[in-house]
């Protein structure tokens, strides 16, 4: 029986190095056609980057393939351990490079007379805010959720990542999709969409990419060796089908040229406002919310090692969470064009979905019990409880927001900024660096992290920015939606638009420092981790067995 | 009964469901009851909400797009009612404002004084752009709170640019005069214009080079005296600025002046009339002959 399966296997692996480089050997040639092509400077510049990296990527398989000797690379009796320690890697990089951008589009609205160079363009505001979004959450957030879903998919499947090759295109393929949509938005490529800005070539390579991560998701389900999947897993799932649902429909365009980087959308005026917030609201109920959650099912649990809170409030939350979601992206539109029926329908699901949203909360938190000491002597345990409590708090904030009477306050005022950074930096951003200073030892197989004293100095910094961050915004989101209604005793508008920008400058300026701060502490947080999987400091010795309650045939891979 | 002794967690005696990945295992606790409860509260309170407001896209043939809800609330009839209310507000003393000329307005201080708010918010909102808040002006953007005039700042002269514009050619009494480009189209060299730059400089005060200035006498006496003036004060009828008072609007120095002979300025403001209401313009009128150097 292992004969065979072993005989297989061999087969196996060769079969999908093969399928993957002549996929990639595939898209290079089309990007060196179009490059010759290229109807526009943008498409010329993205082909040949495109084509350069896809290139690149082949010759480094080639040698690395041709080093192998024969022997299987994708070993089943191993875990697949070194492409979660490159999305480590790169949700760190991707990381910082979004915060400080962050930071700088923070600056240039504080001042906007210093932060603005006229001779470079690409530096712009309108060139910079989709780089900081994208950066933050696909980049960073992405790499965070495809790292650690391979991680977790893994361990609570007792079994080796499926497909062979495949999960390395999905992570080096989607890390190219990031550099083509990063590159475009200095460039200029857009099609004016928020959190959908990566023009029509790049959207189809990361449905491709998409469509790849699916099959070894579910594939590595399929061969699991456990009877049932554990909930982690379920959220993983629904965050990656869902994904490829509002990706597609989203970015249903026509390009103008098969060579040139402009498209048109397929829908117009209202039908395209509507999808475009299905798609924005569900990416963060289905990328943000469900992904994280995922997340926080499987780090809370392994690192207080205590159960989880509830099995049957995991599964009520889970499906009532993803059934109401996908309904409540129209409160994004309230007093628009859209009918009001249908921002009654976006309203009342968003009301419904605030329990739903708490379920993990609740979850998460309640698995505490028992050990709630941790919560004093592990900073780790600390910051992703509090990026709990900062979900609980935004997950309110949103189902109060989507009322109609309060949202004709909040609408386009800082206090749209403030909820999502307060989701954002607070439950993403926390739950991330949580599993990310929970996997780099238990990777690199170390006793401990570098240091918990800069795990301390990163959450209270982090802590503090955040607080400065969001508490500037709600004074300056409130401010200035009360000053945009505010009428005179004739009957006149009170302020001009000016007078309340004005009014936010010195919020601007706080919010700066909250943001500088959240850097500095994710700086704290790389240095850690790099001096960590070094073996330095306190993570010096190897752990004898780093994961003592795991105990499959399946190792570690070295 | 042995059996299902391991299926119990020893800290909190609570029964697990008995699987375990990777470790982790899951306790059966039951559903809090306030979630569950807030929760069937959201979702009654929906209902109820969908009852009374529009909420369910209706079936063609019913002669509805969705059923209106036993409030029948509208937005959009909730809008129209608001403006109206605000228009009926405003209707007393803009009628006023249309009855008065712009010298009552001025002179009632209940009037002027309606006048100054309705002219500071449609400022505020329409002007300020360019011209800054208070109108302070910008470069290329002429300051309105002193007392220098490119071309008139009477009342009526101002109401005339409000209506229609500078240079703004769909509208035929648009104020409109086109200083050449010297320059660009080829009617100075480059040595006369640096020349000339000089002379403006001189004239308006500065340190120039006194010979090239004087070489350009000449130039400026055939090429700019014209709408400029001998004196080089300029001529309102033309919208030719002074040259001699050190005021810019696109900047006095040398460079900025080079280019401006060099490019020429022309710069553009839209005509407002059929954008704003008459009542409107003639608010901001008295709003900005207000803000400091309007002129009898």
């Amino acid at each position: 029986m292992s004969a065979h399966t072993t005989t297989r296997d061999q087969s196996g692996w060769g079969f999908s190095i093969g399928t993957v480089c002549a996929l990639v050997a595939a898209a290079a040639l089309g990007a060196l056609i179009i490059a010759a092509n290229a109807a526009d400077p943008m498409m010329a510049a993205h082909a040949w980057i495109f084509f350069f990296l896809t290139v690149s990527g082949l010759l480094v398989t080639g040698l690395w393939a041709g080093a192998l000797n024969g022997r299987n690379p994708f070993e089943p009796t191993v875990y697949e351990d070194t492409i979660v320690k490159f999305g480590v890697a790169a949700a760190m990089f991707w990381g910082i490079a979004g915060f400080l951008v962050g930071l700088i589009i923070a600056l240039q609205l504080t001042f906007p007379n210093i932060f603005y160079f006229p001779d470079f363009g690409w530096t712009n505001f309108g060139r910079l805010r989709p780089l900081h979004t994208s950066a933050v959450i696909f980049a960073f957030g992405g790499n965070v959720l495809i790292a650690t879903s391979f991680y977790v998919v893994q361990r609570t499947c007792r079994t080796r990542l499926g497909g062979g090759m495949w999960p390395w295109f999905v992570f080096w393929g989607y890390n190219l999709f990031i550099v083509i949509a990063g590159t475009g938005y200095l460039l200029g490529v857009t099609q004016s969409k928020e959190y959908a800005e990566p023009e029509w070539y790049a959207d189809l390579w990361l449905t491709i990419v998409w469509v790849a991560y699916l099959f070894v998701f579910l594939g590595t389900l399929w061969k699991r060796k456990e009877p049932h999947i554990y909930v982690a897993n379920w959220f993983y799932l629904s965050f990656i089908v869902t994904i490829a649902m509002l990706h597609i429909v989203n970015n249903l365009a026509i390009p103008v040229s098969l060579t040139g980087s402009k498209s048109y959308q397929l829908f117009a005026g209202v039908q395209d406002a509507l999808t475009q917030w299905w798609y924005g609201h569900n990416a963060v109920g289905f990328f943000l919310t469900t992904g994280f959650l995922a997340i926080m099912y499987y780090f809370i649990p392994k690192q207080v090692n205590r159960p989880v809170y509830s099995y049957r409030l995991s599964i009520v939350h889970f499906w009532s969470l993803i059934f109401i979601y996908i309904w409540a992206g129209p409160h994004h539109l309230h007093y628009t064009a859209l009918p009001q029926w249908a921002q009654t329908l976006g309203m009342v699901f968003s009301i419904m979905l605030w329990m739903p949203s708490w379920g993990g909360m609740i979850n998460g938190v309640m698995t505490l019990s028992g050990a709630w000491d941790k919560l004093r002597t592990d900073p780790v345990v600390r910051m992703m409880i509090v990026a709990l409590a900062f979900y609980g708090m935004s997950t309110f904030e949103g189902p109060l927001m989507s009322v109609r009477a309060v949202n004709s306050l909040s609408h386009y005022t800082e206090w749209g900024i403030a909820h999502v950074h307060s989701g954002s930096m607070g439950w993403v951003g926390f739950i991330s660096f949580g599993a990310l200073y929970c996997l780099t030892p238990w990777l690199w197989k170390r006793k401990a992290l570098f240091s918990k004293a800069l795990v301390e100095w990163h959450f209270w910094l982090a802590t503090l920015g955040i607080v400065f961050y969001i508490v500037a915004m709600y004074v300056a989101g409130i401010t200035e939606g009360f000053m945009w209604r505010a009428y005179n005793e004739f009957g006149f508008l009170e302020y001009s638009f000016i007078e309340t920008v004005k009014a936010k400058h010195i919020m601007y300026i706080i919010r700066v420092a909250g943001g500088a701060l959240y850097l500095i502490g994710a700086l704290l947080m790389a240095y850690n981790l790099v001096r960590t999987a070094l073996g330095h400091g306190e993570a010096g010795e190897a752990a004898p067995d780093a994961r003592p309650a795991n105990a499959p045939a399946l190792q570690p891979a070295e | 009964m042995t059996e299902h002794k391991p299926d119990i967690d020893e800290l909190s005696g609570v029964e697990t469901t008995g699987h375990t990945w990777d470790g982790i295992q899951e306790l059966n606790n039951p559903l809090p009851r306030w979630w569950l409860y807030v929760f069937y509260g959201t979702i009654v309170w929906a209902v109820i909400y969908m009852i009374f407001m529009p909420a369910i896209p209706a079936l063609p043939g019913t002669g509805m797009t969705n059923t209106p809800g036993i409030r029948s609330h509208s937005d959009r009839a909730l809008v129209a009612e608001e403006v109206g209310k605000l228009n009926a507000e405003r209707a007393a003393a803009s009628s006023q404002l249309l009855d008065a000329s712009l010298e009552e307005i001025e002179t009632d201080m209940n009037l002027q004084q309606f006048a100054l708010a309705m002219g500071e918010s449609a400022f505020g909102d329409n002007c300020a752009t360019c011209h800054g808040a208070g109108g302070r002006g910008a470069k290329g953007y002429p300051m309105l709170a002193d007392d220098i005039w490119i071309w008139d700042g009477t009342l009526a002269g101002i109401e005339t640019t409000l209506r229609h514009g500078i240079r703004h050619l769909e509208d035929p009494a648009t104020r409109n005069s086109a200083m050449p480009a010297f320059g660009r189209d080829g009617l100075l060299t480059a040595k006369e214009i640096d020349d000339l730059v000089q002379y403006v400089v001189k004239v308006s005060g500065g340190t120039a080079d006194m010979s090239a200035a004087n070489r350009a006498a000449p130039v400026f006496a055939q090429q700019c005296v014209s709408c400029h003036g001998a004196d080089a004060k300029g001529n309102r009828s033309l919208g030719a600025p002074n040259l001699t008072d050190s005021e810019w609007l696109f900047g006095g120095e040398p460079r900025d002046i080079q280019q401006t002979i060099y490019n020429a300025r022309n710069a553009h403001m839209p005509a407002w009339q059929g954008r704003l209401d008459d009542a409107t313009i003639k608010a901001l009128a008295v709003y900005v002959h207000s803000l400091g150097g309007g002129e009898k």
